[in-house]
């Protein structure tokens, strides 16, 4: 039963978790050895979700697994959450991508700015992975500055009539209802963005997948296109209000993804290391040369510093005190890191770390995603800036 | 339906293990715990056997120090209902003390059915499973590849060398779980949050004389290394010589 992954632990993290958060952390641990892993290099090859995962995962609980119970979720803290979704990431990071989106881009957006039908209609749905959501921000022309976006919502009689496009939509074209972010007054006023709970069945929207991926190609991606669409009234999230609570979203995702690089990491070095000492050359495993070495002693430094940082974010987090800053840190930290460790595990692999049977290379190719999306490594930069200078930069 | 299983905490003996200072036991460093896989499966069973033909309950039982609460509140997180913790700072090697302790608990709890796993995976021993049914005055069936329980009995298949063998047996029994029944479910994310809520009573152990000692533990000597007989078609009848005379493969 248990996994055959050891995980690294150089520092006795382990002794830092809760009995909990070890179990969920080695249950999830145990379900990516068993289901995910036999099956992702295929996916990757193919360019596709492995959509037969969803039940699976739905059924132990990864969706959405911080949100309360009442609404049909574990009710878990929020660093059993993380170590979920490090564990996930060490799988494939489109997997993670899968579970971060629902979790916290449609199902924190409905608890935290929905109303009581709302919740009790969606999230039950949601977590049980009836519904399949994705969230609708980023646009062909508004990326790092969501708050330019053109998406309209107008007030009709009948309701609220969408129009625009979103562009590099994770879970879009399995979505079944997506979280759209929109203008609902003049097209320069960002405090009028608005959130908007649209099925996918709505007349007028359309989703197609983004073709020629080299990165995140076991994962969705698609562009989304909202003609006319016309939702109900209570298609609105209530209690959302600017460009603060998709921001907000994001937050709550980037805080999953910096656990995640620890898990591509890990991923990585533990192929490395093991690579390391069974290959032979000059008579020798590559191991016990210094250059080899080298790259371990990094991978490793950087691994456990990388686990001790996000720790404590997630300890802030349970005591509600953590910032968007600090969760800017960590993502900006860890997944540069976790992109070092998969292109040096991949050079260690010398041309086998090309092959897909590997894991390195399927890893260093997704964390270019995970270094670009969510706010590009570069935006945090200026985030940091911004927060100690109290200077903005953009 | 009234179901025991009892579980053994276990190293996980595919990860690399030393063997500790004294020579009698391993090293517990960096050593990683679980439930014994056998016995895994036999909560399994019993899980599927109350699912199916309810109403029932499900108690895990484990003998050990506080560690093995963790492995309780495992199966509990599987969907066990209660656990029951037979405290011991040790663990004695002698299966039939260890029976002794599980036979004290189980034989007024009006078990119908007591579960095992086939045998434990670090010691191997295969004997607490039936030296507690005989303790217990209960019959036993060893190394169960298949169970199905009826109103008051059961039958059980057995896989023999070459043959399969089905035994029926009368209720309460004690049946020790091999691999294959039923493959363990993963404790999802509600199960280990409704695990802490769950009843884990703690006793001590009542082990009697433990007469059977570990004397040393040692690993496999390292295998010597292999030899490089030639190279290309001219190495191929020297090759084929050593197979058929040294290593006697051919």
């Amino acid at each position: 039963m248990a996994s055959t992954f050891a995980g690294v632990d150089f520092y006795d993290v382990d002794g830092l978790l809760s009995e909990e958060e070890r179990a969920v952390r080695d249950m999830v641990r145990a379900w990516v050895d068993e289901h995910l892993m036999p099956v992702i290099g295929e996916a990757y090859i193919k360019g596709e979700f492995p959509r037969q995962l969803i039940p699976g995962m739905a059924e132990l609980g990864f969706l959405g697994a911080n949100l309360p119970e009442e609404y049909g979720c574990a009710g878990l803290n929020n660093v059993a959450y993380g170590l979920i979704m490090q564990e996930l990431e060490r799988g494939d990071s489109g997997i993670r991508s899968f579970a971060s989106v629902q979790g916290a881009l449609v199902m924190y957006p409905i608890y935290a700015f929905g109303s009581e039908e709302q919740k009790k209609h969606w999230l039950p749905r949601l977590a049980s992975g009836k519904d399949i959501g994705c969230f609708g921000l980023t646009e062909p022309d508004y990326g790092s500055n969501p708050g330019g976006m053109i998406t309209t919502a107008r007030e009709t009689k009948d309701g609220w009539l969408l129009n625009g496009a979103k562009m590099w939509i994770t879970n879009g074209s399995q979505a079944t209802v997506s979280i759209i972010w929109a203008k609902t007054g003049a097209i320069d006023d960002v405090k009028s963005i608005r959130g908007f709970i649209v099925p996918s069945s709505t007349k007028g929207y359309t989703a197609k997948d983004q073709k020629g991926k080299l990165s995140l190609r076991a994962s969705d991606t698609s562009e989304i296109v909202l003609q006319d669409c016309l939702v109900p009234k209570d298609a609105i999230l209530p209690k959302s209000g600017g460009i603060k609570s998709p921001l907000m979203c994001l937050t709550q995702a980037r805080y999953g993804i910096a656990w995640g690089g620890i898990g591509a990491a890990m991923a990585c070095y533990d192929e490395a290391l093991s690579y390391a000492k069974n290959r032979i050359m000059f008579g020798k495993p590559i191991g016990q040369t210094q250059l080899q070495q080298s790259r371990l002693a990094e991978m490793l430094t950087e691994i456990t510093k990388a686990q001790l940082l996000t720790l404590q974010l997630g300890r802030l987090k349970d005591k509600g005190t953590m910032t968007p800053d600090q969760v800017s840190l960590a993502k900006r930290n860890n997944i540069n890191m976790a992109c070092e460790a998969a292109r040096e595990s991949r050079r260690l692999l010398g041309a086998n770390g090309i092959l897909a049977e590997y894991h390195s290379m399927r890893h260093m190719a997704n964390l270019e995603s995970v270094y670009t999306y969510e706010g590009t490594h570069d935006m945090h930069t200026l985030i940091l800036g911004q927060a100690v200078t109290g200077l903005p930069a953009f | 339906m009234k179901i025991a299983v009892c579980i053994k905490r276990v190293p996980d003996m595919d990860l690399r293990f030393s063997i500790g200072a004294g020579g009698k036991a391993l090293d517990p460093a960096g050593l990683k715990y679980d439930i014994a896989d056998f016995d895994g499966y036999a909560v399994e069973v019993g899980l599927r056997l109350v699912e199916q033909q309810g109403p029932g309950e499900v108690t895990v039982i484990s003998v050990g120090p506080a560690a093995v609460q963790e492995t309780l509140r495992k199966a509990l997180g599987m969907g066990a209902d209660r656990a029951i913790q037979l405290a011991a700072d040790e663990l004695p090697f002698d299966g039939l003390a260890i029976a002794r302790a599980l036979a004290a608990e189980l034989k007024d709890g009006g078990y119908d059915l007591v579960l095992f796993g086939r045998m434990a995976t670090d010691s191997a021993n295969q004997t607490v499973g039936p030296m507690t049914a005989h303790l217990m005055g209960v019959p036993c069936v060893t190394a169960v590849s298949r169970l199905d329980i009826v109103a008051g009995g059961g039958t059980a298949e057995r896989q023999l060398e070459g043959a399969s063998e089905t035994v029926a047996f009368p209720l309460p029994a004690v049946v020790t779980i091999d691999e294959g029944v039923a493959r363990p479910r993963l404790p999802s994310l509600k199960g280990i949050m409704a695990a802490k809520k769950k009843p884990l009573d703690v006793r001590p152990a009542q082990f009697g004389e433990a007469r059977l000692t570990v004397q040393s533990i040692a690993l496999p000597p390292d295998r010597p290394p292999g030899r490089i007989v030639g190279e290309g078609a001219d190495a191929v009848p020297e090759l084929v010589r050593l197979l058929q005379t040294e290593a006697k493969v051919l």
